[in-house]
């Protein structure tokens, strides 16, 4: 982006710069905000419906569109109050730290191939290291609200989050055991061709892994069933209970931020990413190929569809964490702990030698049963493959030649 | 106007000044959950540098581990002085003055091992520009053992903090764990007994 304001545009280069960060930040940002917008909506309809009610219909014509829109006004027109018992400086700042750290993990999310606001070798690490920052600005707001809630609410939180982060990364490994990289972009792209090819069908160690990363993903998120730092029939409202107005809608924001970026990453780990169920554009030779990046519109098309597929991915995984969150009741800390250190840790770890057990002994797994004709037709997988050989042969032909250059000089210096 | 500005230095002085300005604040700050958030700010600051130096395996640990870290050491202030309300801490002139000796001395012997390696006194405006390239596989590949540059990895030291890191896993488990009573009956938490 920045490439092109500064070549095609003729922009001076740090203009050229700033304007790239400032549409990447307000494209991530808006995206938050309306997925935050819409998924407070879908909560409400779908707990109406569970409920056998309606949800909201009357604000805004038929569906009751309108209604997080109602909301966010009402937010903005309440007082912004401080306790008397409160420590204002961190009061003031929790929510905008909460905020922060559910929204720069998209940063370095890829939307589709090639599609992210900030190329990063290390883009699963990062998104995870920042995420895991969340939990500052709940512990920063229980402490400095003075209240007992507050704090009760972000003492459980730490707890639960601190725990369900050691499950989540050892799942979060798997994939990146697989595809032996750190790079979301690589990750998405090895699962290219078929649903088969997705690393949930892997193997069974990896469906089986799917399903407790986003059971830890939804506890470190906080959504019920773990949401014990904002228990409202025991703790009023926890953390955020003696917050009002726009600070209160920061918290919700992140919330509903961070449910969308820990389902988009379980779609790029996990669910093929950008990659549709049936390779549509590979067969079409539509997408982009390996190296290729010189600009064309059936690419851009095929982009765009791999977007508007992660964000539909996003958004099921959103809508799962909803019903659950209608369906099972609240768990007590002690139901929480044990999930995660008599479950899922264990069960993380078994999979995790299982994976590797899988890869060593070389066995099969679904996308193998796949004929080889219209995989050879996506064939990107293969791409990789022979990107890598090719790589291998080079270095193997570089270390030859190096020896051959060795065992040459050392006869001469035997013949002189 | 803006052209002429070295973006890389204007960016290495921002991210410098934010960690040092918020590393003194934690040390003038009475109130201890202030200090850990000072201090969050200022690894995250370091984090930044990193990450502007092209070491993004580095930057992306120093925000797990250093400001994860700091986040637990912020929890057990909010647990330690939750009892009595924003609790102040007096630091006495004795203490003032050996942490003066021990940070000073700290400072002397780092700036004089920096100084003292020779590919880091490069004149000012010839650094190369930070490599753009993946350093995780270099990284993985030299704890392991193998260094593509030649050289010794660093499988050992590997081996033993990671031996040290699980002995002290078991410690912690081990004391943190219910302590049951000598007949085997019901396991008695020492905290309901107070």
């Amino acid at each position: 982006m920045a490439e092109f304001f500064d070549t095609s545009l003729h922009l001076p280069t740090w203009l050229a710069c700033l304007l790239a960060a400032l549409v990447h930040c307000g494209l991530i940002l808006s995206l938050v905000g309306t997925g935050a917008a819409v998924f407070i909506w879908m909560e409400r309809k779908v707990a109406g419906r569970i409920q056998d009610r309606l949800g909201p219909t009357r604000t805004g014509g038929r569906f009751g569109w309108l209604q997080s829109p109602a909301d966010g006004l009402k937010l903005l027109t309440k007082e912004d109050l401080v306790p008397g018992s409160a420590d204002a400086m961190l009061f003031r700042v929790a929510p905008y730290v909460s905020f922060t750290a559910s929204f720069t993990p998209f940063l370095a999310l890829p939307f589709a191939d090639g599609w992210v606001a900030q190329h990063l070798h290390t883009g699963v690490f990062f998104v995870l290291a920042v995420l895991s920052l969340e939990v500052f600005g709940v512990i920063l707001a229980g402490y400095a609200s003075g209240s007992k809630w507050s704090l009760f609410g972000a003492m459980r939180e730490s707890a639960q989050v601190v725990s369900y982060e050691v499950p989540l990364k050892l799942c979060v490994v798997i994939p990146v055991l697989l595809c032996g990289t750190l790079d979301l972009i690589a990750i998405g792209n090895m699962q290219a061709g078929w649903m088969s090819n997705w690393l949930v069908f892997h193997d069974p160690f990896t469906f089986l892994a799917f399903w407790i990363y986003f059971t830890c993903g939804v506890a470190s998120v906080n959504r019920a069933p773990f949401d014990l730092a904002e228990a409202e029939s025991e703790l009023v409202a926890g953390f955020h209970t003696e917050y009002s107005g726009l600070r209160w809608g920061f918290f919700f924001m992140a919330e509903y931020g961070s449910m969308f970026l820990v389902s988009c990453l379980c779609s790029v780990l996990f669910l093929g990413g950008w990659h549709g169920p049936i390779p549509l554009f590979d067969l079409l030779g539509w997408s982009y190929g390996q190296e290729e990046t010189v600009f064309r519109l059936t690419g851009y098309l095929a982009n765009l569809a791999g977007c508007v597929n992660l964000i539909l991915k996003g958004v099921l995984g959103v809508t799962v964490m909803i019903w659950v969150r209608w369906t099972l009741p609240r768990l007590r800390i002690d139901q929480v702990m044990t999930t995660c250190l008599k479950y899922c840790v264990p069960l993380a770890a078994i999979c995790f030698v299982g994976v590797l057990s899988w890869q060593l002994l070389g066995l099969r797994g679904p996308n193998d049963l796949i004929p080889v004709a219209p995989r050879g037709v996506a064939g990107v997988r293969e791409g990789w493959v022979r990107k890598a050989e090719a790589a291998e042969r080079q270095a193997q032909g570089e270390r030859t030649a190096a020896a051959g250059r060795r065992v040459a000089a050392r006869s001469e210096k035997v013949g002189g | 106007m803006f052209a002429a500005i070295d973006w890389q230095a204007a960016f290495f002085w921002l991210f410098a000044l934010i960690s040092c300005g918020f590393a003194l604040a934690v040390l003038f700050t009475p109130n201890i959950v202030h200090m850990a958030s000072y201090l969050i700010v200022s690894l995250g600051a370091v984090a930044g540098l990193f990450f502007l130096a092209g070491a993004e395996f580095v930057g992306a640990m120093q925000l797990m581990l250093y400001v994860g870290g700091t986040l637990v050491l912020l929890v057990f202030g909010v647990m330690l002085t939750s009892r009595s309300n924003f609790i102040r801490m007096k630091t006495g002139g004795g203490e003032w003055i050996l942490t003066l000796f021990v940070g000073g001395a700290l400072l002397l012997l780092l700036l004089r091992t920096a100084f003292l390696v020779d590919g880091w006194r490069i004149p000012l405006g010839q650094a190369s520009p930070p490599a753009d390239a993946s350093t995780t596989t270099r990284i993985g590949l030299a704890l392991s053992g193998v260094r593509l540059d030649g050289g010794n990895g660093y499988l050992l030291p590997f081996v033993i903090i990671s031996m040290h890191l699980l002995v002290v896993l078991i410690g912690a488990a081990y004391l943190a764990r219910a302590k049951r009573s000598a007949d085997g009956g019901q396991p008695v938490d020492r905290n309901l007994m107070r």
